[in-house]
């Protein structure tokens, strides 16, 4: 089960700046850690989060393993249109979660 | 090489320190007016974090326990909304009133044991792992239900000798430092820890999102890191011990408000 939880208003009006966040559940394993009896424990990250916003690319991120585990983005799009924003994160073994909100703007 | 007479200081010193740690007979408990949540010992930014929904990573096991509350799950082929219908009204105040008394057992059972149990006996499901993911997801919704209100623990006096039991632990002084909790949490709560604030140990906020843990974790996990630290061997995880101790945590935290999901350091 994906545990992603993304916060974009509802409405806004055509020109406003509105404040996205995008939040998920993942260990984000550095890949430097040691397990139980020296065993490496293996790298497992996000390695890039991306943001459309109509179907178009709106905003991009690329994660490394410094990055926490659950990683939070928070940034900041400007209404134009009504539409879909839609949220996909890609891990290194390429798993992809992904996660939408409708945003009504007039 | 420091002379002799910096030596003396040096000694005097951590002489000093011992003096302040053993003097206190760790029996002083802290006045109501003087309770201070966890919380209110963090920094403004962490304190941030745990007010806002959209940025409280601990948000991410109470969706998950959502999930799991209308998941049907055993040969009953029943979930946990089957009974108990939307969690929002059923469960409001529930994990105030914890941990109370199991009737059948004539023992007291934590929020985590009890839905452990329903799972377990009404369910017919597989038993959850006490500090897997998905019991503390549910035990985290289910307590979220009652954020921002007062604990309450039950008034029931078959839970006294329980309670009493708890307060021992807490005032027994125990592991190779040689420390209660009380000689932290009820003597020294205003002092810090190395860089760390040491806090009144109110467990207002649990199961809750401890940044160093990168995850949510139990009362009784937390408990557990505290004994480690005073090098102290822990309580088995579900252990009588641990329930009386927790009893006696919400006790002593009653009226305070419920936090779940908190954010820690």
């Amino acid at each position: 089960m994906t545990k992603a939880l993304v916060s974009v208003p509802k409405t806004a009006r055509r020109g406003d700046i509105i404040d996205i966040r995008a939040m998920i559940a993942h260990p984000m394993e550095t890949g430097y850690r040691m397990g139980p009896n020296g065993v490496e424990i293996p790298r497992r990250i996000i390695t890039r989060f991306v943001c459309t916003y109509g179907g178009e690319e709106v905003f991009f991120a690329e994660f490394f393993p410094a990055v926490s585990a659950n990683p939070f983005v928070s940034f900041s799009l400007i209404a134009s249109a009504s539409g879909t924003v839609g949220f996909e994160w890609t891990d290194d073994q390429g798993q992809t979660e992904s996660a939408s909100a409708e945003i009504v703007v007039t | 090489m420091p002379g002799p007479a910096a030596r003396l200081i040096v000694l005097t010193g951590v002489t000093g320190l011992l003096i302040v740690l053993t003097s206190h007979a760790s029996t002083d408990d802290i006045s109501p007016g003087e309770r201070r949540s966890g919380r209110d010992f963090m920094a403004p930014e962490t304190q941030a974090i745990q007010a806002d929904d959209t940025a409280n990573p601990g948000m991410l096991w109470v969706l998950q326990g959502a999930g799991l509350w209308t998941q049907k799950a055993g040969p009953a082929d029943q979930s946990c909304a089957s009974c108990h219908g939307a969690a929002q009204a059923s469960m409001r105040g529930v994990a105030a009133r914890y941990p109370a008394l199991d009737a059948a057992t004539g023992k007291p059972i934590d929020l985590t044991g009890r839905i452990a149990q329903c799972r377990s006996e009404r369910q017919g499901g597989t038993a959850l792992p006490r500090d897997g993911d998905e019991l503390l997801a549910l035990t985290t919704f289910v307590a979220h239900q009652s954020r921002g209100m007062p604990i309450a623990p039950p008034d029931d006096a078959r839970l006294t000798p329980f309670r009493d039991a708890g307060r021992q632990i807490f005032t027994t002084r125990m592991g190779q430092l040689d420390l209660a909790c009380a000689s932290c949490h009820d003597d020294n709560w205003n002092q810090r820890l190395a860089g760390s604030a040491v806090t009144q140990a109110h467990p207002t906020g649990y199961p809750l999102y401890r940044l160093e843990w990168q995850g949510i974790g139990s009362l009784q996990r937390r408990l557990r890191n505290c004994m480690i630290g005073v090098r102290a061997e822990p309580f088995a995880t579900g252990s009588d011990d641990f329930i009386a101790l927790e009893l006696y945590l919400m006790q002593r935290a009653a009226g305070m408000e419920m936090e779940t999901p908190g954010i820690r350091p």
